[in-house]
């Protein structure tokens, strides 16, 4: 007789359901204010004194300061418990050689080694320069699409965050982005990137690596405030984004990018 | 129209809406909108994430208490350099000044990370040879890394021996003054071919640094009673270069 009465149970269970739902979301709203606006207004009672929807985030890079010392990569690992080892990094610097037969050469500088690594033979070399890269933070971004587990997602103020208790370890935000900016994290097995510094920024200070880098090549800022120093920055310098052509909207803004950068 | 279809599609068909009604029933109806919500992930999410320990205080947080070195540094070339560019993360030290102390770079292998030459870095950027520059010393001997300039020889001697200047200035006696060891006097300036200045000529004016048991640590030392003989030091040692040639 047990299924009798658990049917039977079920049954009052789904029409109660039905005949409350109005009036148990109210009871709901009338506690949590939140829940009755938009459902992007999370963060509005998170943060104390920090409105998410009034910022825009953004960073600018100015190749042409870049010194390739890899502070900011030191900052970054320091700043967010990255592991030292296996040399995953949330943001990295590139070299770019470019050599009298148009070669590019292409090099990681920051996996492991003190400073720059391989010495080229000058007299080969057509130009060259460092390329800092990190997290896009995209407008668009393929990572968040493809989470089949809905674990990523973009905040109010622009940034791509990680649930990391959400994760699963699947990696198809890894593959899925263009830029190679995410990575496994050995430890916790879930994907793991640049946030901005996401625990400074919303305190008002500025990402690790902008706060280190001793030239300046890395500037940060708010495109919601015209006051800000990236504003400006993309006011005076002639802009690029990487892979402008997978319309992924990047926020990183590069200043007088080569074109041989991808 | 109704009564061709026959009996068991009828019967299936009935199944059919059955299950899809009280699927939607079951979704829309019972289940709870929180459910399906993901603004409660996403809000913890946020909350992990701004929990962080923040680690680098803020250049402008160091001001506050070592006022002397900010003064010193706002005027130098390293004036937009923030303070833990080198000194590294100091929240902690901010929290607690007596127990817990940045870390210092007092190491030669420091500086160059950024100031070794590398054609990648960008030009005017100062960069240094770190094989050939006055080899073996911490920067710090002859730098000050919060007002860095690089030691300058009097214009009076380096307007005309600019060669000897800019030699002297990369060697382990880029800190010793022209006129520690030589005395010019006001006439070499008008006539300096008739007029030479002194150079040293006793081989104890080099002991000074360099025989054994001088106080000075850093200088290599040598007995004076046999090293070299009757000659004077500068006949086989070029002094603007020591060790060099």
């Amino acid at each position: 007789m047990y299924r009798r009465s658990f049917l039977k149970g079920l049954l009052w269970f789904i029409s109660a359901r039905i005949f409350s739902r109005n009036g148990v979301t109210r009871a709901i709203a009338s506690t949590n204010p939140d829940t009755t606006a938009t459902t992007h207004a999370n963060g509005k009672s998170i943060i104390k004194g920090y409105d998410p929807t009034r910022h825009r985030y953004a960073m600018g890079i100015d190749v042409d300061k870049c010194i390739g010392c890899n502070r900011c990569v030191e900052a970054c690992t320091v700043e967010n418990d990255v592991p030292p080892e296996p040399f995953f990094t949330r943001t990295w610097v590139e070299r770019y050689v470019i050599k009298k037969d148009k070669s590019v050469h292409v090099e990681n500088i920051s996996n492991g080694s003190d400073g720059p690594k391989e010495r080229l033979e000058e007299a080969d070399i057509l130009r060259s320069f460092f390329v800092p890269k990190l997290c896009n933070q995209c407008e668009n971004p393929p990572c968040v699409q493809v989470c089949p587990v809905g674990a990523t997602f973009s905040t109010e103020d622009g940034v791509v965050l990680i649930d990391s208790e959400r994760c699963i370890g699947c990696g198809y935000c890894i593959q899925a982005c263009p830029y190679g900016a995410r990575y496994l994290h050995p430890k916790t097995r879930t994907a793991d990137k640049c946030t901005f510094c996401y625990h400074r920024i919303v305190k008002g200070m500025l990402p690790a690596c902008v706060e280190v880098c001793p030239t300046g090549a890395r500037v940060f800022g708010d495109l919601k405030n015209r006051a800000s120093r990236l504003v400006r920055f993309e006011r005076m310098n002639k802009i690029h984004v990487l892979k402008p052509h997978l319309n992924t909207h990047p926020k990183v803004y590069y200043a007088d990018l080569d074109g041989e950068v991808r | 129209m109704f009564e061709r279809i026959p009996e068991q599609i009828r019967r299936l068909a009935i199944v059919f809406v059955i299950v899809i009604g009280g699927t939607v029933v079951l979704r829309y109806f019972v289940l709870p909108p929180s459910l399906f919500e993901t603004r409660l992930h996403r809000e913890s999410t946020i909350q992990r994430e701004v929990a962080k320990q923040v680690k680098f205080a803020g250049t402008t947080v160091c001001g506050g208490c070592h006022e002397d070195t900010a003064t010193v540094k706002r005027k130098g070339f390293h004036k937009n350099l923030s303070c833990e560019s080198c000194h590294g993360p100091a929240a902690m030290h901010t929290e607690d000044p007596m127990t817990v102390k940045p870390f210092a770079p007092r190491k030669r292998k420091f500086c160059p990370l950024c100031h070794e030459y590398d054609p990648s870095r960008p030009t005017g950027f100062p960069q240094i040879n770190v094989t050939i520059h006055n080899p073996l010393k911490p920067c710090i001997t002859c730098h000050n890394p919060h007002h860095p300039e690089p030691p300058t020889v009097p214009r009076e001697c380096s307007a005309c021996h600019a060669g000897i200047a800019r030699t002297k200035a990369v060697s382990h006696h880029a800190l010793i003054a022209c006129t520690t060891c030589h005395r010019a006097s006001r006439k070499h300036k008008v006539s300096p071919r008739r007029v030479k200045p002194t150079k040293p000529d006793t081989r104890e004016f080099c002991g000074k640094c360099h025989r054994e048991g001088s106080k000075r640590k850093d200088a290599p030392k040598i007995d004076l009673s046999t090293h070299g003989g009757r000659y004077l030091c500068w006949e086989c040692h070029y002094p603007h270069m020591p060790g060099v040639a």
